[in-house]
């Protein structure tokens, strides 16, 4: 009777981890692999000289340096306007702290490429209104600003990623011992010296882990090199593998260049992660506080009215402005004309809700592959976790390497890896449909519902689950009855995580639609491309509808799930 | 002559008042405790006094300097105050090694580099970090980090010394040997103390004067000894070592009788009274406050007050005794070979040194 019993349990367990082994390797493991084999491997040999002509190509050598000239700009720029708001924020008198720090995290929110095409429509040379208000009405003799520029794309891109060093710097600031400062400051140190000597030193690895950050997701970034760049034939790595792809459909010369800008990627990327990981746990100070006082704030006095007139331009001038251009721009019946109540209606919103099959079509799609994705990956990302985190099972390392791997595989790089994966080579073809968006968008946002679920999953304590064997509980009823729905917030978590990023999703799907798959993001992007920047607009503004929305109804989800 | 003087201090947050109207002078060379349960404004006392915190009323001296006066709109800010002080949690900073640490304050007021040296030196040598000078501080131990704390604030060779509960984030054992090490340093740099602390043994142990203190409100300032053998009231005596109270009312003829709460009030005899104990009206309630280590069992017909063993704990050294007294409880500590009665016996109890609370 016993040993019926076990024989039953046991015969879950293997099956729960034979299906999280076989959906990682389906799903991660054969797209990546595919990738470095067509890099490295040509008619069956492994060629490292090939590769190296590849890179230096004029056209592949130069948009892996313009990758590095826009991300390292990018992280520069991004650290120094990030630590900078950050510091206010935690450590002086500026007034309206709380609203001003909501704000610094609203460009988390805003899809880059979208912030991209409100910037063209503004300092575009000819077009752009700003260039045009400057040349027309102060009678300059060209535009003040090209935004078709290096430094136009670096500026753009630290406008929406500045937020990952603020939110870390913020939070290492918040947390730290007011103590640390006030024994400086009881040594004779002015407040100066103490940020310059003290508070910076010390919060100086969560500012370089956040650098890191936007290093890795600018040398990845798509969109705003995509709408800013491509006018000048600035090309960085993900846009020039879309380039050759797109343009050459899966030739053989556009696959190799595509595989090895991509291993240069996912190397680039490892390797900025395995730094930021070190830094995290070798170079972190122990400086969180034991009891906690409100820490030392610095009185601005003088400059605290200048400097709060600064914060507040740049929240008009980054934030508000290019939201308030793309409903504008959206609103117009035709592009150029000047923003008067005749020529302003909702009457491309609503053809673009109601009549117009393109966009229709993109907003059905994107809803329709984020849902189901978000529920793929949602019910995949527990079973995967619960093997990780709870099952004592040999090689579970590697389905955790390979849960995680897509937080270094940028999404070109994965898009790429389906191509070679699922086009008919190996006997399923799902190229040209909506599956193999999906099936990338899987793959893509596993690491997510990984990451939510066990954080969930760590919180059940192994006793908890023997209580229900002991009470004598089967071990698909103790996970039906216990484990399930204690892991059920992370598990909402996750679906919100994978369900509204990928509302906005486009280099992954940039790179697999065919016309009748197109999701949000292609379509915004290629009707601007196409010159309908009208109708790309509204659309836009819709999806910021969406996106606002959607955030906000997670943020009271989550806040009241906080609070209980 | 006092060196640190606090007049009419009081501090508001908000509503709150956590310090009220406190007067304070500290001698110079001299030890001086703030002792009370978490919340009392003991902490915020020192930070007023540090700058951390400003004043709502009142003001602060050190020698004939005023540093802190709201009315004259005066605040000399912490780091212009020459003050040595020690945090709870150390705050020791991870990212400079030891020697670092402690040349800080140097550092900051510009001195010559081989004064610097020299100063750094000597500071860690007395606190015998000489050996850990290089060291990254994050690898020391708790006391480690204190005595690299305590270097620190040292380096300026400062007359008054600000302590933080510097010894609550150690070990029991570690924090015997701190309380030793600071007492040796004062002797040697002859600064002044003002130490904040809700341990009563370590206030007891380090100071020359305690004041005991309770919601902003200041109980009793006096000398060790004094805070132990005359309580100034139920909370002092309360919160130095353990203590019983029985609760009474003055009865007919100034009889003391015990209160109880089934209204059955039983009369306890008068010799149980301390000598100081002043007859009061008719039906006012007073206190008597007593030891549990010092009551002794009597025999039953030599009087005393008649209680019940309710519970008899053996705990090692001594036993420790539940009794009931009317409606009240007295615990009675005896050594262990002391005879003593068994739960359920009636016994006789004298008490040997009791306070007279009104």
């Amino acid at each position: 009777m016993k040993s019926l019993q076990q024989r039953h349990d046991f015969g879950i367990a293997p099956v729960i981890l034979f299906l999280s082994i076989a959906i990682l390797v389906i799903v991660v493991a054969v797209p990546v692999l595919l990738i470095l084999f067509n890099a490295f491997w040509v008619d069956g040999t492994f060629n490292l000289a090939d590769v190296v002509k590849v890179i230096s190509e004029p056209d592949t050598y130069q948009a892996l340096i313009n990758s590095l000239i826009i991300s390292t700009g990018t992280t520069i720029g991004s650290t120094i306007v990030g630590t900078f708001f950050a510091w206010l924020v935690t450590r002086t008198d500026i007034p309206y702290k709380g609203f001003m720090k909501a704000m610094f995290l609203v460009p988390f929110m805003l899809p880059s490429f979208i912030g991209a095409m409100a910037w063209k429509m503004l300092l575009s040379p000819r077009a752009g209104f700003i260039n045009r208000f400057f040349m027309r009405e102060l009678g300059f003799d060209g535009p003040i600003f090209n935004i078709y520029s290096y430094a136009g794309i670096i500026l753009v891109e630290i406008m929406y990623l500045f937020p990952f060093v603020f939110i870390q710097v913020c939070g290492a600031l918040e947390r730290m011992d007011p103590t640390l400062e006030e024994s400086a400051r009881i040594s004779g140190a002015g407040l100066f010296t103490i940020t310059r000597k003290i508070t910076i030193p010390l919060v100086l690895p969560s500012i370089l882990s956040g650098a890191l950050l936007i290093m890795l997701y600018s040398m990845a970034h798509f969109g705003t090199v995509a709408v800013l760049g491509i006018e000048n034939g600035i090309f960085n790595i993900p846009t020039l593998i879309y380039q050759r792809i797109h343009q050459s459909a899966g030739s053989f010369a556009s696959i190799r260049t595509g595989t090895v800008l991509a291993t240069v990627l996912v190397i680039t990327a490892a390797f900025i992660l395995w730094l930021q990981g070190k830094i995290l746990t070798h170079g972190h100070y122990q400086i969180i506080a034991g009891k906690s006082f409100r820490p030392m704030e610095l009185k601005l006095r003088a400059l605290k009215a200048p400097l709060f007139i600064f914060c507040v331009a740049y929240i008009a001038f980054t934030i508000v402005l290019p939201t308030v251009v793309i409903f504008l721009v959206g609103g117009l019946k035709t592009y150029g004309l000047p923003f008067t109540w005749e020529n302003l209606s909702l009457n491309n919103y609503k053809f673009i809700l109601f009549d117009y099959k393109l966009t229709r079509d993109a907003i059905w799609n994107s809803v329709t592959l984020g849902f189901s994705a978000a529920i793929i990956t949602m019910f995949a990302g527990v079973m995967i976790s619960y093997v990780i985190v709870k099952m004592k099972v040999r090689g579970k390392g590697i389905l955790e390497f390979l849960g995680m791997l897509p937080f270094s595989v940028p999404g070109s790089v994965i898009a790429l890896g389906v191509i070679l994966a699922w086009s008919g080579k190996y006997g399923v073809n799902l190229y040209n449909t909506v599956w193999i968006i999906l099936v990338a968008y899987i793959a893509r946002y596993m690491a997510f519902s990984l990451r939510a679920n066990s954080a969930a999953l760590e919180q059940v304590h192994d006793s908890l689950m023997e209580a229900a064997r002991v009470c004598g509980a089967s071990m698909w009823q103790t996970l039906k009855d216990i484990v399930l729905p204690l892991v059920r917030p992370g598990m909402i978590a996750a679906f919100f995580l994978i369900f509204l990023p990928s509302l906005r999703e486009l280099t992954v799907s940039i790179m697999l639609y065919s016309p009748t798959t197109r999701t949000i993001g292609v379509a915004i992007y290629t009707l601007n491309e196409d010159g309908e920047t009208v109708m790309s607009a509204a659309l836009a503004g819709i999806a910021l509808i969406l996106i606002v929305v959607g955030q906000t109804l997670i943020n009271r989800f989550t806040a009241r799930k906080g609070a209980k | 002559m006092s060196h640190v003087r606090l007049v009419n201090v009081t501090k508001k947050f908000g509503d709150v008042t956590a310090v009220n109207n406190l007067n304070l002078e500290i001698g110079k060379g001299e030890c001086f405790s703030m002792l009370g349960p978490s919340g009392c404004g003991k902490t915020t006392t020192l930070r007023m006094v540090a700058g951390f915190e400003d004043l709502s009323e009142g003001e602060v001296y050190v020698g004939d300097r005023l540093i802190s006066s709201p009315a004259k709109n005066y605040y000399l800010p912490p780091e212009k105050r020459d003050f040595g002080m020690v945090f709870q949690a150390f705050a020791v900073w991870p990212h400079l090694s030891v020697y670092e640490n402690v040349a800080f304050p140097l550092r900051i007021r510009k001195l010559p580099a081989t004064e610097i040296d020299k100063r750094t030196k000597d500071a860690l040598a007395s606190t015998n970090l000489l050996s850990a000078a290089k060291d990254s501080p994050e690898n020391l131990s708790g006391g480690g980090k204190q005595r690299v704390a305590l270097a620190r604030a040292l380096a300026i060779n400062p007359d008054v010394m600000l302590l933080d509960e510097p010894l609550s984030s150690l070990d029991p054992h570690l924090r015997e040997e701190m309380r030793f090490e600071i007492k040796d340093l004062q002797r040697q740099y002859g600064f002044s103390i003002l130490y904040v602390t809700h341990d009563q043994a370590e206030a007891m142990a380090l100071s020359d004067r305690i004041l005991v203190m309770k919601l902003g409100v200041v109980q009793q300032i006096d000398t060790p000894l004094n805070v132990y053998n005359k309580p100034a009231n139920k909370f002092v005596f309360s919160f130095i070592g353990l203590s019983n109270f029985l609760e009474l009312v003055w009865g007919v003829n100034g009889a003391p009788t015990l209160k109880s709460e089934d209204g059955t009030p039983s009369s306890v005899p008068a010799d149980i009274l301390p000598s100081d104990a002043v007859c009061g009206a008719q039906g006012a309630s007073f206190s008597i406050a007593s030891r549990p280590y010092e009551i002794d069992f009597v025999a039953p017909d030599s009087g005393g007050l008649k209680g019940v063993v309710s519970r008899k704990s053996f705990l090692g050294e001594i036993i420790d005794y539940q009794i009931k007294v009317g409606g009240q409880e007295l615990r009675v500590q005896k050594g262990r070979r002391a005879p003593g009665p068994e739960v359920g016996e009636t016994c006789a109890l004298r008490l040997l040194r009791p306070f007279f609370y009104q």
